[in-house]
C-alpha cells in the first residue's frame, strides 16, 4: 500500500525518540568535560621522558644519544648533549640532555622515536588536554615539562611499564653482577701482586672498573 | 469567567484602547494587533528551533542542545546573537538590490499571511471576504522572493536552488489551493473564521472537522503534502539541498539576512500549519463538547504545536526527494488525486445527509488511492533506477 513505508520509518523514529529517553543503551553520548571516559591502555598521544627516582634532573633516563632525533620522521625533537656526565640507573656515567624538546604541534604521535630508544627513556604519554592560546611557545615542551616519573609511567600505561621495568631490572641484575665479578677479581689482583696500580679508584667507585674489566 | 479567559486579549485589546481618543482606537487596535503577531511568531520560531533540534537529537539518539541554560533553552538566543554580530557579506556581483530585498520580501510576505488567520474565537487581524485568496495570494509572494534570492545572488547553486524552489512551490501551489477549494465548496465561504466557524458544532460530543469525512481526510493529507513542499521543509527540502546545492537560494547569504530566510521559512511553516488546522481542524475549536472550556486560544495553539512536531517528525525520518521524483509525485499523484477529491466533494455535497455518502465518498477515494499506488508504483519511472553502465 502506498504510503505504509512512509508509516514504518515514522514509527521506527517514533521508537528512537523514545527510547533515547528510557534506555541509556540507545543514548551514547558522553558529555565529554564532565563526564570522561577512561582512556584505553594503549591510548598514545605524544612522548615524554621518563626519570627514575624523585629527581627528574638526576633520574633522567635519557643519555641524549640522539638516536631518536635523527629518526624522527617530522622531525619534531631537538636534543643538545650535555659536556659532562652523571651516572645512569646502573650507575654506569652517560651523558645527559642539557636540552630536550619536542614541538607537539610537529609531532605525529608516530611512536618511533619510542622504538628506537635503548634506554626505555622516552614514552607515550595520554595527556591529550594540550590547548593553548599561545601556539609557538605553548607547543614546544621542553625537558622540564616532558620530564614524567615513572610512577606516572605505570599508572597511565600499567602492563607496559612493567614489562619495561622488569627488562630495566634484569639489565641492573645483570650489571651488578658484573660488577660484583670485576669488583671480586679486582680484590684478588689487588690481594695477590701486592699495592701496584693506585690509579683508578679515586674517580670513581664500583662500577668504573667494572666497565674497563669487561 | 470561561468566556473571560476564551476572549482575554480581545478584552486586554478593548481596554488598552479605549483609552485614547476615538479618532485613534481603530489604527492603534490594529497597530497592537500586529505588533503582538510580530513579536508571538518569532518567539514561536526560537521555541521551534530549540524544539526540532532537541527533537532530530533524539531521534538520531543524541541530546541535542543542551550547553547554553537549561536544557539548552537559551540556544535560539544565542544562535541570534551570533547571526546579529556575523559579516553581511554581499557578492561583488550579486545583484544588491535584490539581493538585499530578497530576505525582506519573504518574511513581509509571510507575516501578511498572518492577518487573516483566526487563532481564537474573534481573534483575527483582518476578517476579510475572501481570507483564504489573501493568504494563498501572499504565500505565492513567497516564491518570488525565493527566486529574487536565488537570481540575484549570481551564483550557479544559488539559481539552481531558486529554480528548484519555483519548480516545485508553483507544482505544489496547485495542489495547495484544489486541496482547500473543497473545504470552499462546502463551507460556502471564503472567509476564514466562517470556516471555523462552520466546524464548530458536535454532534455526540465530537466535533463537525472537515477531517473526520472522507472527502476531508483525503484533502488534508494532499494538502499536508503540498504545505510540506511549499514551505520547502524535508523531504521536500530540494531548493536547499545541502549535500547538492551548498544551501540552495541562500548561498550567498550570511549574517542576519541569512536569519531572515531562517525565520521567514519557519513563519511559513507556522502560517501554513494555522491554515491547515483552520480548514482541516476545525481552528480554535476544541476536539470535543466538553472541552470547550478550555480558550480557544490554547486549542489553535496546541493543534498548531502538533503541526510543527510532526514537520520536525517527518524531517527526521525522510530522506530528500529526487527532483524527478519530486515532480512526478506532485503532478502524477497528487493533482489528480486531488482532482478527484473535488469531484468527491461535490458528491458528497449533493447526496444529502445519510450515511449512503459516507460509504460511496470513502469507497470511491480508497479505491483510487489503492489503485493509483499500484499503478503508480510499478510504473517505470516510480521504481528504484538500475544503471545499466554503473554495475
Amino acid at each position: 500500500m502506498l504510503g505504509e513505508g512512509i508509516l514504518k520509518g515514522m514509527a521506527e523514529t517514533a521508537r528512537n525518540f523514545v527510547g533515547s529517553f528510557v534506555s541509556a543503551e540507545r543514548l551514547t553520548t558522553v558529555q565529554y568535560p564532565e563526564e570522561r571516559i577512561a582512556p584505553i591502555e594503549n591510548t598514545r598521544v605524544f612522548p615524554f621522558l621518563v626519570y627514575d627516582t624523585a629527581d627528574p634532573e638526576a633520574g633522567l633516563r635519557c643519555v641524549a644519544c640522539q638516536i631518536c632525533e635523527k629518526e624522527c620522521p617530522p622531525k619534531c625533537i631537538f636534543i643538545e648533549k650535555s659536556k659532562d656526565k652523571k651516572p645512569d640507573f646502573v650507575g654506569k656515567q652517560q651523558f645527559y640532555p642539557t636540552r630536550f624538546d619536542i614541538d607537539i604541534s610537529v609531532c605525529m604521535s608516530c611512536q618511533i622515536c619510542v622504538e628506537v630508544c635503548p634506554f626505555e627513556a622516552i614514552k607515550m604519554d595520554t595527556q591529550f588536554e594540550l590547548a593553548t592560546d599561545d601556539r609557538f611557545g605553548g607547543l614546544l615542551m621542553d625537558r622540564k615539562e616532558l620530564s614524567k616519573s615513572n610512577e606516572y609511567y605505570h599508572h597511565i600505561h600499567p602492563t607496559e611499564a612493567a614489562e619495561v621495568d622488569a627488562r630495566l631490572d634484569e639489565e641492573k641484575a645483570k650489571a651488578d653482577a658484573k660488577a660484583k665479578a670485576a669488583a671480586e677479581a679486582a680484590a684478588k689482583a689487588a690481594a695477590a701482586p701486592a699495592a701496584v696500580p693506585p690509579a683508578a679508584p679515586p674517580v670513581a667507585a664500583p662500577p668504573k672498573p667494572a666497565g674497563e674489566g669487561s | 469567567m470561561i468566556e473571560k479567559m476564551d476572549q482575554i486579549f480581545v478584552l486586554l485589546l478593548h481596554w488598552l484602547v479605549s483609552y485614547l481618543p476615538a479618532s485613534l482606537q481603530a489604527a492603534a487596535s490594529t497597530l497592537l494587533s500586529v505588533v503582538v503577531i510580530v513579536c508571538l511568531f518569532p518567539a514561536l520560531f526560537a521555541f521551534a528551533v530549540w524544539m526540532e533540534r532537541k527533537g532530530l537529537g533524539r531521534i538520531q539518539n543524541r541530546l541535542g542542545p543542551n550547553r547554553v541554560g537549561p536544557f539548552g533553552l537559551f540556544q535560539p538566543i544565542a544562535d541570534g546573537i551570533k547571526s546579529l554580530t556575523k559579516e553581511d557579506v554581499v557578492p561583488l556581483i550579486a545583484d544588491a538590490p535584490i539581493h538585499f530585498l530578497a530576505p525582506v520580501v519573504l518574511v513581509v510576505a509571510v507575516f501578511m499571511g498572518f492577518a487573516v488567520l483566526p487563532m481564537g474565537r474573534n481573534m483575527v487581524l483582518v476578517d476579510m471576504d475572501a481570507g483564504l485568496l489573501f493568504y494563498f495570494a501572499m504565500g505565492a509572494t513567497t516564491e518570488v522572493s525565493v527566486f529574487m534570492a536565488g537570481w540575484s545572488s549570481r551564483n550557479k547553486y544559488s539559481l539552481l536552488g531558486g529554480m528548484r524552489a519555483i519548480a516545485q512551490m508553483i507544482s505544489y501551489e496547485v495542489v495547495l489551493l484544489l486541496s482547500s477549494v473543497s473545504v470552499v465548496m462546502i463551507a460556502g465561504t471564503l472567509s476564514l473564521p466562517k470556516i471555523v466557524e462552520a466546524q464548530n458544532h458536535y454532534t455526540w460530543g465530537l466535533p463537525h472537522w472537515y477531517i473526520f469525512t472522507p472527502w476531508g481526510l483525503a484533502g488534508f493529507v494532499m494538502f499536508a503534502i503540498a504545505a510540506t513542499a511549499e514551505t520547502n521543509r524535508s523531504p521536500f527540502d530540494l531548493p536547499e539541498g545541502e549535500s547538492e546545492l551548498v544551501a540552495g537560494y541562500f548561498t550567498e547569504y550570511s549574517g542576519f539576512k541569512f536569519a531572515l530566510f531562517f525565520l521567514g521559512e519557519y513563519l511559513a511553516m507556522f502560517s501554513i500549519s494555522g491554515i491547515a488546522t483552520t480548514l482541516f481542524l476545525g481552528g480554535w475549536s476544541a476536539p470535543f463538547s466538553f472541552l470547550t472550556w478550555i480558550p480557544s486560544w490554547i486549542w489553535f495553539f496546541a493543534k498548531l504545536e502538533m503541526f510543527i512536531i510532526v514537520f520536525i517528525w517527518m524531517r527526521g525520518t525522510l530522506p530528500r526527494l529526487r527532483q524527478d521524483q519530486l515532480m512526478n509525485f506532485a503532478w502524477k499523484f497528487v493533482l489528480p488525486f486531488t482532482l478527484l477529491n473535488l469531484f468527491v466533494t461535490a458528491l458528497w455535497r449533493f447526496m444529502g445527509e445519510g450515511w449512503e455518502r459516507w460509504v460511496f465518498c470513502s469507497a470511491i477515494l480508497l479505491a483510487a488511492y489503492v489503485v493509483m499506488g499500484r499503478v503508480g508504483m510499478n510504473r517505470e519511472n516510480f521504481r528504484p533506477r538500475s544503471y545499466r553502465y554503473a554495475e
